[in-house]
C-alpha cells in the first residue's frame, strides 16, 4: 500500500459551531462605511460640507428667527421666516373655501380613510371580512359626505380646496388608475386586434400628449362638443383627465411586469384548465403587480403631485392657496418661501409615505427568502 | 403488451387517438403525418433528437400547441376550435414540465390546491387534504408550507407532479422532466414516476433516460424531422433497432 504525502483522513467529524461575533464597534463601523477608501472619505467630508453650510442656517431662518404671531406681513421683521399667517389661514390651506361649520364632514372622512386604505393594503387585521366590505363602500360615503346629500348640505366642488382637494383628487385616480391600468395593459396584450388597437391607440395617444393639454381640452373644448344639456362638473372632469393620464402610463408599467413573467407560467395555467381571466388573476397579475411595484408607486406619486394642475380651473388647491397669500396685499413679499415650504411638505408626507409602503409591500411579497 | 401498430377502432380501449396530424410553424413543417393510439394504461416513452418535434407533439394533445390538419380526440373528445372541449380536455390531461412552472408567489399547497378549487371547484378544505395525499405520495408533505423558491430541483419538480395529480388526470404528459436537474434529483423524480407507473396512468413522456424507459415503458416512440420513424417495445427498441436514424441516434445517447 503506497501512501502519498497527501493522504490524510478524518478520524472524527467536526461539529457545529455558531458563527463568529461581529464586534466592529463605532470606529469599525465608520471605517467600513464612510472611509473605506480615498472616494468615499471624500464623500464623506464633502457630505458633511455641505450640510454644514445648509442646515443651521436653514434652522435659524426657519424656527430661530421666525416670527410666529401678528395680524398681517409688517409684523414680520425681514429677517427670519414669516409664520405670523399660519393662524389665520391653515384651515384655508388644507379645506380650501369649504364651509367652516362642514369641516367636520372632511374630518369624518379624512379618519374613516384611514380603516378603508389599512383594510385594502394590510391583511391580518382583525374583523378583515367586514374591513373589505368597509374599503369598498368607502368612496360612496366618502362622497355623501363630502358633497351632501341625503340630508347634508350639499357643498359645490368649486368650494372644495387647498390640501384637501389634492388628496381627493390624488386618492381617486389612484384608486381607479391601477384597475384601468391593468385592463389596458392586458388589452395591449389581447389577441383581438379590436381590443389591442384600441389600447395602443389609447396608451400611445394620451402617453403622446402633456397633461395640460389634454385638461385645457376638457375644461375648455369639451364643453363645445357636448349637448348643452350635459353638464359634468368640472372637478370630475378633472379628475377623469388626471386618472386617464396617470391609467396610460400605469398601463406601460404593468405591461413590463407582464412581459417579465416567463411564458410557462401561462402555460402551466392552461395545462391545468384555468381560463384567461382565472389565469390572470391567480397566476399572472399578482406576480406582475409585485415587479412593477416600483413603477407603479412611482406613477401614483406623479399623479399625486399632478392634481395641483387643478390651478388652471380655477379651484385653489394647496398651491392656489399659496398663490393667494402671496399676492394678498397684507402678505405680499413676506411668505413666498414660507407657503411653499409648507405645501412642500404636505406633499413630500404622502409621497414618502407611499414609497415607505411599496418597500414594505416588496418585503412582504418577497417569497424567494422568507 | 399492447400493440405498438395496432388499427385504430379495434377493440381496445384508446384514450388518445391522433391521425394524420400535421403542424406548421409559419413555414417550419413541424409535425408530419403523425399517426398515433394510446391505449389507457399505457405508458409511452418519446425520445428523439433535438428540435425533431416530440414537444410539439404532447403539446398538441393539451392543446397548448394548436394543430393545422388532422383529428387528435382525447378521452372521446375531440379537439377543436371548440373551447368547451379544450377546456374537458384540460381537466382530464396532467403535464409536468422541464422546469417545473410552479408558481412561484404560492406556496406548495396553495400550488396544489388552486387548480381544484378554481377549475373543479373542489371546497377548499377538501382540496387540501387531497393535496397533502399528494404531497405524501411524491414523499415531502413537510414542504408543504414553503415556497417554491425554497425547495431544490428535485423538490419543485415532485411538487409539479404533485400539482399535476391533484387535478386527478386520466392521462399524464412529461415533457423532460428530468432535464433540468443535477443527476442526484433525476432518481427522486424517476422514482416518483415510477411509482404512478405503477399506479396505472395512462403516461406519455418526452425523456432521454433509457433506463427508465426501458423499466416502465410499454411502447417507445423515436421521432426525427417532425415523424415517428420508429416505434417499439423497449426490449426491441433498444436490441434490434430498425432505422439507420434510430441507430445512430442510441449510439449517441447510451
Ligand atoms: N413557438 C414556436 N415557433 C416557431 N418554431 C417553433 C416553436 N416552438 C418550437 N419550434 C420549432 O419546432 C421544432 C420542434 O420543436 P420542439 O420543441 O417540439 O422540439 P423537441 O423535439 O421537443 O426538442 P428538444 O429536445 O430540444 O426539446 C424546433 O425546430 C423548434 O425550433
Ligand atoms: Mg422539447
Amino acid at each position: 500500500m503506497t501512501k502519498h504525502a497527501f493522504h490524510r483522513s478524518r478520524a472524527e467529524m467536526l461539529s457545529e459551531r455558531p458563527p463568529p461575533i461581529a464586534s466592529r464597534g463605532v470606529i469599525g463601523w465608520l471605517r467600513a462605511n464612510l472611509f473605506s477608501n480615498y472616494l468615499s472619505a471624500a464623500l464623506t467630508v464633502g457630505s458633511i460640507a455641505v450640510i454644514a453650510l445648509i442646515v443651521p442656517g436653514l434652522i435659524e431662518w426657519a424656527f430661530i428667527d421666525a416670527t410666529l404671531t401678528g395680524e398681517i406681513g409688517k409684523d414680520c421683521p425681514s429677517e427670519g421666516a414669516c409664520w405670523a399667517w399660519l393662524d389665520q389661514r391653515i384651515t384655508q390651506f388644507f379645506y380650501g373655501f369649504y364651509p367652516p361649520d362642514a369641516y367636520w364632514r372632511v374630518n369624518v372622512c379624512i379618519a374613516l380613510l384611514v380603516p378603508a386604505l389599512a383594510y385594502m393594503l394590510f391583511d391580518k387585521l382583525p374583523y378583515s371580512r367586514y374591513g373589505r366590505w368597509f374599503s369598498l363602500a368607502y368612496p360612496v360615503i366618502a362622497a355623501i359626505l363630502l358633497v351632501g346629500g341625503l340630508g347634508l348640505e350639499v357643498v359645490r366642488t368649486d368650494q372644495f380646496g387647498g390640501f384637501m382637494l389634492n388628496l381627493i383628487a390624488g386618492l381617486v385616480g389612484i384608486v381607479l388608475s391601477l384597475p384601468i391600468g391593468i385592463l389596458l395593459a392586458l388589452g395591449r396584450r389581447s389577441r383581438m386586434p379590436i381590443v389591442r388597437m384600441f389600447s395602443i391607440g389609447f396608451i400611445e395617444f394620451i402617453r403622446g400628449v402633456p397633461l395640460i393639454t389634454l385638461l385645457f381640452v376638457a375644461i375648455i373644448l369639451l364643453p363645445l362638443f357636448l349637448p348643452p344639456q350635459v353638464t359634468l362638473d368640472q372637478l370630475i372632469r378633472v379628475m377623469i383627465i388626471i386618472t386617464v393620464f396617470a391609467s396610460a402610463y400605469m398601463a406601460e408599467v404593468i405591461r413590463g411586469g407582464l412581459q417579465a413573467i416567463p411564458q410557462g407560467q401561462y402555460e402551466a395555467g392552461q395545462a391545468m384548465g384555468l381560463g384567461y381571466w382565472q389565469s390572470m388573476r391567480l397566476i399572472i397579475l399578482p406576480q406582475a403587480l409585485k415587479i412593477s411595484i416600483p413603477g407603479i408607486v412611482n406613477t401614483f406619486i406623479g399623479l399625486f403631485k399632478d392634481t395641483t394642475l387643478v390651478i388652471i380651473i380655477g379651484l385653489f388647491d394647496i398651491l392656489g392657496q399659496a398663490r393667494l397669500l402671496q399676492t394678498n396685499p397684507d402678505w405680499l413679499g413676506k411668505v413666498d418661501y414660507e407657503t411653499f415650504l409648507l405645501a412642500a411638505l404636505f406633499f413630500f408626507v404622502i409621497c414618502f409615505s407611499m414609497s415607505r409602503y411599496s418597500l414594505n409591500l416588496e418585503k412582504r411579497l418577497d417569497t424567494t427568502r422568507r | 403488451m399492447a400493440e405498438a401498430d395496432a388499427a385504430p377502432g379495434g377493440a381496445e380501449d384508446l384514450i388518445i387517438e391522433i391521425t394524420g396530424l400535421n403542424k406548421w410553424f409559419g413555414q417550419f413543417h413541424v409535425l408530419r403525418d403523425i399517426d398515433l393510439n394510446v391505449e389507457r394504461r399505457e405508458r409511452i416513452v418519446i425520445c428523439g433528437p433535438s428540435g425533431s418535434g416530440k414537444s410539439t407533439l404532447i403539446r398538441c394533445i393539451n392543446r397548448l400547441e394548436e394543430h393545422q390538419q388532422g383529428t387528435v380526440v382525447v378521452d372521446g373528445v375531440e379537439l377543436t376550435h371548440n373551447l368547451k372541449n379544450i377546456d374537458a380536455i384540460r381537466r382530464e390531461v396532467g403535464m409536468v414540465f422541464q422546469q417545473f412552472n410552479l408558481f412561484p408567489h404560492l406556496t406548495v399547497l396553495e400550488n396544489c390546491t388552486l387548480a381544484p378549487i378554481w377549475v373543479r371547484r373542489v371546497p377548499k378544505a377538501e382540496a387540501q387534504q387531497t393535496a397533502m395525499e399528494y404531497l405524501e405520495r411524491v414523499k415531502i408533505p413537510e414542504q408543504a408550507l414553503k415556497f417554491p423558491g425554497q425547495l431544490s430541483g428535485g423538490q419543485q419538480q415532485r411538487v409539479a407532479i404533485a400539482r399535476s395529480l391533484c387535478m386527478k388526470p386520466n392521462i399524464m404528459l412529461f415533457d423532460e422532466p428530468t432535464s433540468a436537474l443535477d443527476p442526484e434529483m433525476i432518481k427522486e423524480v424517476l422514482e416518483v414516476m415510477v411509482d404512478l407507473a405503477e399506479s396505472g396512468m395512462t403516461m406519455l413522456v418526452v425523456t432521454h433516460e433509457m433506463g427508465f424507459a426501458a423499466e416502465v415503458a410499454n411502447r417507445v416512440i423515436f421521432m426525427d424531422e417532425g415523424q415517428i420513424v420508429e416505434q417499439n417495445t423497449p426490449d426491441e427498441f433498444f436490441n434490434n433497432p430498425q432505422s439507420d436514424r434510430t441507430k445512430l441516434f442510441l449510439s449517441q445517447i447510451l
